[in-house]
Order: structure tokens, then C-alpha cells, then sequence
């Protein structure tokens, strides 16, 4: 999570808030419910908030890395829906192993985000628009896979409810986990900082240094350890969380990430500068669409049931919704993949938060939009002052 | 005198109807600085875009040192050598400018991007223009207009091309970065690059050009030696009057 942090204050002082606003925010949310109801920090509620953010966070993930280069899917709930009966039909009626079955899932989500990207760059229609009418395929194809029923049980046995549901790191692997990420970390900034003093660059000082890494700690300690008093980190969780790493990884320090943002930014300047535009684009939409079949995977593992229901539109502006108030701007170009974690964190502690305090489905939905709104008002408002 | 660095052929290039270009010849050597000067709607722009690989030519020959090219891009353009800033300058404003030098043609250490190699390249190529940056590390849209364009010549200077295609370079200075521009053409030529120049104004070109081409109405209506050309001659050739000593000329080239 401290990745985040890195050029923060940088980025502060240029107009760009990153991810401090949504800090700021999820401890807020988590400070007015737990005045109101003292379960909502306990751990037993953390440790289900973990596990019913990673199918939506999952998608969310696809949405930031669209929204990077501009555009927005508003089909993934139903791509999500689409490998949910594939998975559960596939495995269920068919007898494929669920490993074979997830894949084939992931395949048809793949391949929906190549032919978007296709429309897209040939057609050079905003994806908002021809994603509708992918909306409407991909539910009419949903709904065929489903068949008559239009529901399918996972039996409870299975690897996929087993590893969504009930499938928690041990304590062992837990702190396992920590001190490698911890050491990984620490060695990877003293690294960067002595190849910088090498070559006459400024670089961090060992106080901010060993602060930043102090942070990191306090945060993954603190957390692995509470979460720890009851069951632990759960494997969706830990699964969604080492995703997003990886594209925070894959946004800041590859060629891919570089040229993604730059699109976003500027997608004839980034033409003319020999980025190829169109594979980018073509590239992003796969993400989010493979990421929505993911998703869509994970909340069959966790409902251990496939249905018509499955990703419902309320899905896909949760996901949305998730990206945007996590920091990510509607814009392009600019975003965090730990918007995606801290978003959809905000948004299911609203919703869990909301029925604790004694509020209902229809609560739920106003407090969420207004915080959406304001997500979008701010997102507005670092535009215009960028702009000076 | 030697091989030009870049000759153009009979370029022409049509919008619809429109004929932009029609039959354009153009030869640039190294250490030579050429001006492209013309009224709006002239083929400055059509003629610099073909040379930037940014627009495709619908008939003519391009040759890069006596070899013929096809400059499909700006990127295959850049790869024959040709190196462009663009009028709008190209630039992304929510990158940094290491991240907008490097654009396209990154720096990596195994597959990773080598963020320590491309900053320290970036302060030297930005020291060596003179081009003044309160970080290298803030993105280009919070720059000035000059500290922008400082940065587009920068990153058009990296890779060593052998031409530079300015386009209307100093519409968007002022007064002293115009002269601070020009100077840093002047270094550019004598590092022994072939500079192309697009400009409206006569002055700026005057100043800084060793032979200056005028477009008409898409056609090559004269080129002119620096040196000796007048202000009431470019300006004759610009506007289509036929006698240079026109009275009603010389008074409208007095500006």
C-alpha cells in the first residue's frame, strides 16, 4: 500500500492528490460506522470486508487500467456474469475440472476485450457507447449458457468455493509473506537510492527511507496480526492484492504502463512520439475485460452458485464507482492500482457499514452515490486546477 | 556542395479538392538551416508533415541521404534520422519530462524501465540546450510555454537525428525566449544538423536562416538566399505580387 505513497507529496504540490484523499476518506467511513455500531471494526467484520472485496476489486483493477488510457467498459458486469456460467455450467454439467473450466472463463473474457478493442480503434468510437450494445450480447449470451434454470450450485466441495470462501493463509505463510514483502521492499529502495548517488542524482535520505519502509511495515504488520484475532487474510483477498501490486508494478516501471498512461494523456502526442496507439488501447480493453471475467469467477466461488443475477448492472458502478472514488480520474492518464484496494474498501464498508447501522438496500445505494459524487467533484476540480 | 541529407521530388498531396502541395522540390544539407515561409493555407504545414512522417504524400519521391525512404510515421521518420517538433509540440501533460523525453523510446534495464539512466540523460541533454526546468520530475503540463518547447527540442534531439523539422517554432514565445530559441538553432546547426524551419514571421526567419523557400498556393514560388533577400522581396513572393519594386509592396513590407 506504501507504493502509493511514493511522489505523493510531488504530485500534492503539482494538483494531483494520489491516493491521500481516499486514506482520508476510508478512515473517516470507518471512524462515523464504528461510532455508530462498535462491531463494524471488529475483526470478524474486517476479515468478511477482505473477503467480499476481492471479486469487485478484481474488476475494479480492470476498470483503473481502461480508465488510464480513457476509456470505460460498462459491460464488465456482464462479461462477469458470462464467466460465471461458463465456470459453473462447464464444471458442473459438462464434468470439466474447475481449473480447466476458470481458464476457458478467463479465454471468452479475453477475447471480448480483443474485439472491443478492435471497434475501438477502428471505429473510433468512445467505449462507453459500443460497450452498451456488448452489454446487451453478452447478457443475451449469459443467459443462454444458463440455460432454462437460469441457476447453477457449485457443490461445496469444490477447489474454487474452497479457495474463495473458506481457504485462509496460515499464520506461517501470513508472516512468511510479510517479511519477504517487507525485505523485498527495503532492498529494492536501497538500491534505487545507491544507483542514484552514483550517478550524482539526488536521492531520498535514510531518515525518509527508512520512514517510508517503516510505514509499510506498521501497515502490513498491523493488519496481518488483527486480522489474524479471527481468521486470518483470506486467499481471494491476498490473491486480489497481489494482483493489484502487479499492476501498480506493471503501470510504473514498464514500457506498457508508460505508454498507457501516455495515451491517456495524450493520445496523438503519444502518436507522433512512436507509441503504437492502437495495440495500447487494444491492450487495456483486454485487461479490463480479462480482470471482469476473473471477477465474475471469484463471486461464483463465493456465492458457489452461478445465476441470473450475477453481475447485475449494480456490479459494474460498483467497480466504476470503486476506481473513481479510489482516485483513478475519469480523464486519463492518471490513476493508482491501489485505487482499485482502497476504493472498493470504501465502498463495501459503506455498504456493510450502512446495514449495521440499521439502514437498508435503498440507504445503501444513496450513500454510496453521494460518495461517488463527490469522487467525480474532486476528480473535477485536480483537472481544472492542472489546468491553471 | 554534398549529398543533401534530405531531398523531397515532386511531392504533392490533395485534401478532397484541395490541392495542398502540387509538385514541391526540397533539398536540405547538413549545417544548413532552411526556412519555410508562406501566407495560412499555403502547404507550410502539409509540406512539414510529410517530412515528419506525420502525413503521407499522395505522389513524390523522399530520399535520406540519396536513399529512398517511405516515411510511413513519425516513428519510421525518426528511424531515417528525421526528427520533428510538432506546432502543438507532441507532449504529454500528465508526464514528467523524463517520462515525455523518453516517450516512445524508453531506457530499460533488463524489461524494466531504467529511471535512473533517463533522468541523468535528461539533466544533461537539458543542460547542454540550456533549457531551464525547476524539476525533471514534474509534469509537463505545470511547465511554461518556453520550458515546454525546451523539452520538445530536447527529446527531438535525442537519438541523433540528422534533421530537425521545426514547425512555427516561436508562435507561442516571447520576446527574449524567441531569441534564446534562436540561438539554440544556431547550436543545432553547428553541431552539423540540417534544421527545417516553419514560420510566419519574416523577422525570426531572417535572423536565423541560411536559405529561405516560399509556398504559394501549394507551389515553390521562389527560394532565396538569406543573406542577401529583402523583406520586400520575401514579402512579394509570399503574397503573389509579381514586380518586387512595387511601391504598394515595399510600403506593406515596411511592416
Amino acid at each position: 500500500m506504501i507504493a502509493a505513497f511514493s511522489g505523493t507529496w510531488h504530485r500534492v504540490r503539482s494538483g494531483e492528490l494520489g491516493v491521500l484523499p481516499v486514506v482520508g476518506l476510508l478512515a473517516l467511513v470507518w471512524l462515523v460506522f464504528q461510532a455508530i455500531n462498535p462491531a463494524f471494526l471488529s475483526s470478524d467484520n474486517l476479515v468478511n470486508l477482505t473477503q467480499q472485496s476481492a471479486a469487485t476489486g478484481v474488476i475494479a483493477l480492470g476498470v483503473v487500467v481502461l480508465l488510464h488510457v480513457g476509456q470505460l467498459d460498462l459491460s464488465i458486469g456482464a462479461v462477469s456474469g458470462l464467466a460465471a456460467a461458463i465456470t459453473a455450467v462447464t464444471s458442473v454439467q459438462w464434468g470439466w475440472s474447475q481449473g480447466v473450466s476458470v481458464l476457458v472463463a478467463l479465454g471468452v473474457g479475453l477475447a471480448v476485450g480483443l474485439v472491443y478493442g478492435m471497434v475501438h480503434t477502428r471505429l473510433g468510437v468512445p467505449g462507453f457507447v459500443f460497450t452498451l450494445a456488448g452489454l446487451l450480447l453478452v447478457t443475451g449470451l449469459q443467459l443462454r449458457v444458463l440455460g432454462p434454470t437460469g441457476s447453477i450450485n457449485l457443490p461445496f466441495e469444490t477447489p474454487l468455493v474452497y479457495l474463495s470462501q473458506r481457504a485462509f493463509l496460515a499464520p506461517a505463510a501470513s508472516w512468511t509473506l510479510v517479511a519477504l514483502i517487507a525485505a523485498g521492499y527495503v532492498a529494492a529502495r536501497l538500491v534505487e537510492r545507491s544507483r542514484r548517488l552514483r550517478v550524482d542524482l539526488p536521492a531520498e535520505s535514510l531518515g525518509a527511507l527508512a520512514a517510508r519502509c517503516a510505514v509499510l511495515v506498521a501497515l502490513l504488520v498491523g493488519g496481518v496480526a488483527y486480522l489474524g484475532t479471527n481468521r486470518g487474510v483470506g486467499v481471494a483477498f491476498a490473491v486480489f492484492v497481489a494482483l493489484v501490486a502487479a499492476v501498480d508494478f506493471a503501470l510504473r516501471r514498464t514500457r506498457w504502463g508508460r505508454s498507457v498512461r501516455a495515451v491517456g494523456g495524450d493520445a496523438d502526442a503519444a502518436r507522433k512520439a512512436g507509441v503504437p496507439v492502437r495495440r495500447v488501447f487494444v491492450s487495456a480493453f483486454v485487461v479490463s475485460s480479462t480482470m471482469a471475467a476473473l471477477g465474475g469467477v471469484l463471486a461464483t466461488g463465493r456465492l458457489a452458485a452461478a445465476n441470473q443475477g450475477t453481475g447485475e448492472v449494480e456490479l459494474v458502478l460498483t467497480a466504476i464507482a470503486a476506481a473513481v472514488i479510489g482516485g483513478t480520474s475519469l480523464f486519463g492518464g492518471r490513476g493508482s492500482a491501489w485505487s482499485a484496494l482502497l476504493g472498493v474498501l470504501v465502498v463495501q464498508s459503506v455498504s456493510t457499514g450502512v446495514l449495521l447501522a440499521g439502514g437498508d438496500y435503498s440507504m445503501r445505494l444513496v450513500v454510496t452515490g453521494l460518495v461517488f459524487t463527490v469522487a467525480i467533484w474532486l476528480d473535477a476540480v485536480a483537472r481544472r486546477a492542472r489546468r491553471g | 556542395m554534398s549529398a543533401p541529407v534530405l531531398s523531397l521530388r515532386a511531392v504533392a498531396k490533395s485534401y478532397g479538392a484541395a490541392r495542398a502541395l502540387d509538385g514541391v522540390d526540397v533539398e536540405l544539407h547538413r549545417h544548413e538551416v532552411l526556412a519555410v515561409i508562406g501566407d495560412s493555407g499555403a502547404g507550410k504545414s502539409t509540406l512539414v508533415g510529410v517530412m515528419s512522417g506525420n502525413q503521407r504524400p499522395d505522389a513524390g519521391e523522399i530520399a535520406v541521404d540519396d536513399r529512398p525512404v517511405t516515411l510511413a510515421s513519425p516513428a519510421v521518420a525518426r528511424s531515417h534520422g528525421i526528427a520533428s517538433v510538432f506546432q502543438d509540440l507532441a507532449l504529454a501533460p500528465n508526464l514528467d519530462v523524463v517520462e515525455n523525453l523518453f516517450l516512445g523510446a524508453e531506457l530499460t534495464r533488463g524489461r524494466l524501465l531504467d529511471e535512473v539512466s533517463m533522468e541523468k540523460q535528461a539533466w544533461e541533454l537539458l543542460g547542454q540546450l540550456a533549457v531551464r526546468v525547476p524539476s525533471v520530475r514534474v509534469p509537463v503540463g505545470a511547465l511554461s510555454a518556453a520550458q515546454r518547447q525546451g523539452v520538445a527540442i530536447a527529446r527531438s534531439l535525442l537519438g541523433d537525428p540528422k534533421v530537425i523539422v521545426l514547425d512555427e517554432p516561436t508562435a507561442s514565445l516571447g520576446i527574449r525566449q524567441t531569441a534564446e530559441f534562436l540561438t539554440l538553432v544556431e547550436r543545432l546547426r553547428s553541431r552539423g544538423l540540417g534544421v527545417v524551419v516553419t514560420s510566419h514571421s519574416l523577422v525570426d526567419v531572417h535572423a536565423v536562416a541560411d536559405r529561405i523557400m516560399v509556398l504559394r498556393l501549394g507551389r515553390v514560388n521562389g527560394e532565396f538566399d538569406a543573406s542577401v533577400a529583402t523583406q520586400e522581396e520575401l514579402l512579394a513572393a509570399v503574397t503573389g505580387v509579381e514586380s518586387p519594386g512595387n511601391g504598394a509592396v515595399r510600403g506593406g513590407g515596411a511592416r
